[in-house]
């Protein structure tokens, strides 16, 4: 086959070839040095199994919630001009800069049970989000949100509001546009900021760990697992971490098939 | 095109650093981080005692800096809070010595000052917000072994993964007990108040020392495991709660 631009140069080549390298040299380490022989034992460990379900269960949760509250968010970035848009954006990128152990710190001082918003709630309600599913899915969300919201904000730009304009001028309002011309036309962006916000969540730890804790069922997620294994037993958390490797990228490439099918 | 060497010059700038060890000489400690603020005093005298020298700390899980000494990770000298890691250690070849036990610790009840929940012992924890650490980390089997020990079966709301986060919780006051060492209810000073376990003192946790193949500190290493036995090092380690190697 030859390519009528030319040959491919090689300095784009080789540093690509780099990239892969460096992206695919410790998933390999990583499974050439997980014990098989323990994998069957750690499959049946009901810890594994109940960290994996509330990984799957909060993840999926936490992207739902980002969708919801995501994707208006990034319609008012994409189609509204407002002053303060830019101060907006920039506070939406906030949580992929911040460590996310200062996101947990920062949940606990919003949402702790003396938390700014915490404290008011525990007095009203009773309700505690620390230590709780419901916890871990804030904490989730927080991280995920950014990139949810980035994705869906580029799909919409490229889903050119001059559509939303052809569509008033045949008498939708902008409700409607919004959900017959503007969604469907951002779709493949939309799933895709989705799938980014759920694999953020399946990998996330630092915020969840400090703000809803970790215990088996309720707010230990896979990564906690990994991280509690690999204090006793480093052979086990080898394999605990290929199973969640497997899993993600087995659900990932399910879905880009199924809904995401690129040429 | 001519420009291309400026790049360079960023990176020229950066050669002074990996240098900058040679006219001072360096102890580099692989620690507990229940060892944390007593050590970062010990360093102080050391110091003071040996002109030139600087210490640097690297504090984290025993289980975690072990398994990190044996994969080479820098360091001169491994103290960790019990026997198991050490011998991990050991086993993994990364030890220049025998390790000597040089102080105890043992497991105390904190809360919260004002003590919300209104705890007196262990047999007062179920039913409310406590935590402990996880039980794949020393402290946590430590609590495991005392719980058992007093016959109380009263769950967490989280085992969390150190015995620093497990104080943050109740010094933020996000917990209504925690399960730490006495050293560390000691370091909270005023934040928390403490409760001693009835049982604890059968039940110590064992710290050793020694220094680990990769020391390049040139007797350094030693010199700082004297300086815990000798009177100074005594002197700050009791102030700091905790007890003599049995």
């Amino acid at each position: 086959m030859k390519d009528p631009l030319g040959r491919p140069p090689a300095r784009l080549l080789v540093p690509a070839a780099l990239a892969t390298l460096l992206l695919l040299v410790p998933l390999v380490a990583l499974v050439v040095s997980t014990p098989w022989s323990l994998l069957g034992e750690q499959l049946a460990s009901r810890d594994l199994r109940l960290a994996l379900w509330l990984s799957v269960l909060t993840a999926t949760v936490a992207m739902l919630v980002c969708l919801v509250i995501g994707l208006p968010l990034a319609w008012v970035l994409a189609r509204l001009e407002f002053p303060g848009r830019g101060l907006l954006r920039a506070l939406v990128t906030v949580p992929l800069v911040l460590p996310p152990v200062a996101a947990g710190v920062a949940l606990m001082a919003a949402f702790g049970r003396n938390g700014l918003v915490g404290a008011p709630l525990r007095e009203l309600t009773g309700l505690t989000l620390p230590y709780s599913t419901a916890g871990v899915v804030l904490a989730h969300t927080f991280v995920s949100l950014p990139f949810v919201v980035l994705a869906i904000e580029g799909a919409l730009r490229s889903a050119r509001k001059e559509y939303d304009a052809a569509a008033a001028t045949l008498g939708a309002t902008r409700w409607w546009a919004f959900r017959t011309v503007t969604v469907p036309l951002a779709m493949p962006g939309i799933l895709a900021g989705m799938m980014l916000g759920w694999a953020r969540s399946i990998g996330e730890f630092g915020a969840t760990i400090t703000f809803a804790g970790n215990y088996p069922g309720t707010t230990q997620t896979m990564p906690s697992l990994i991280y509690v294994s690999m204090n006793s037993n480093p052979e086990a958390a080898r394999s605990l971490a290929l199973v969640l490797l497997v899993f993600s990228v087995a659900v990932l490439v399910l879905l880009r098939d199924r809904w995401l099918a690129t040429p | 095109m001519k420009f291309r060497h400026l790049v360079l010059v960023p990176l020229l700038t950066l050669l002074p650093l990996s240098a900058c060890s040679s006219d001072g000489q360096e102890l580099t400690v692989v620690a507990a981080a229940s060892l944390t603020e007593t050590f970062e005093e010990l360093a102080t005298e050391f110091e003071k005692e040996h002109d030139g020298v600087e210490v640097t700390f690297s504090f984290g899980s025993s289980t975690t800096l072990a398994e990190q000494a044996i994969e080479g990770a820098p360091g001169d000298v491994l103290a960790t809070a019990d026997e198991k890691s050490m011998l991990t250690a050991r086993d993994g070849d990364a030890l220049a010595k025998d390790p000597t036990e040089f102080a105890t610790n043992r497991l105390v009840i904190v809360v919260p000052a004002g003590n919300p929940a209104q705890i007196t012992g262990l047999a007062d924890l179920a039913g409310t917000d406590w935590v402990r650490c996880d039980d794949e980390v020393p402290c946590g089997r430590l609590a495991l072994t005392l719980l058992s020990a007093n016959q109380v079966a009263a769950d967490p709301v989280s085992r969390e993964i150190d015995v620093k986060a497990t104080l943050a919780k109740v010094v933020e006051n996000e917990a209504d007990a925690g399960l730490v060492y006495a050293t560390d209810a000691a370091s909270a000073g005023d934040a928390v108040e403490t409760i001693e376990i009835a049982g604890s003192e059968g039940e110590l946790n064992r710290y050793f020392i020694t220094p680990l193949v990769q020391d390049d500190s040139d007797g350094l290493a030693q010199e700082w495991i004297d300086f815990l036995a000798s009177e100074t090092g005594q002197r700050i380690l009791t102030e700091a709660g905790f007890g003599k190697p049995e």
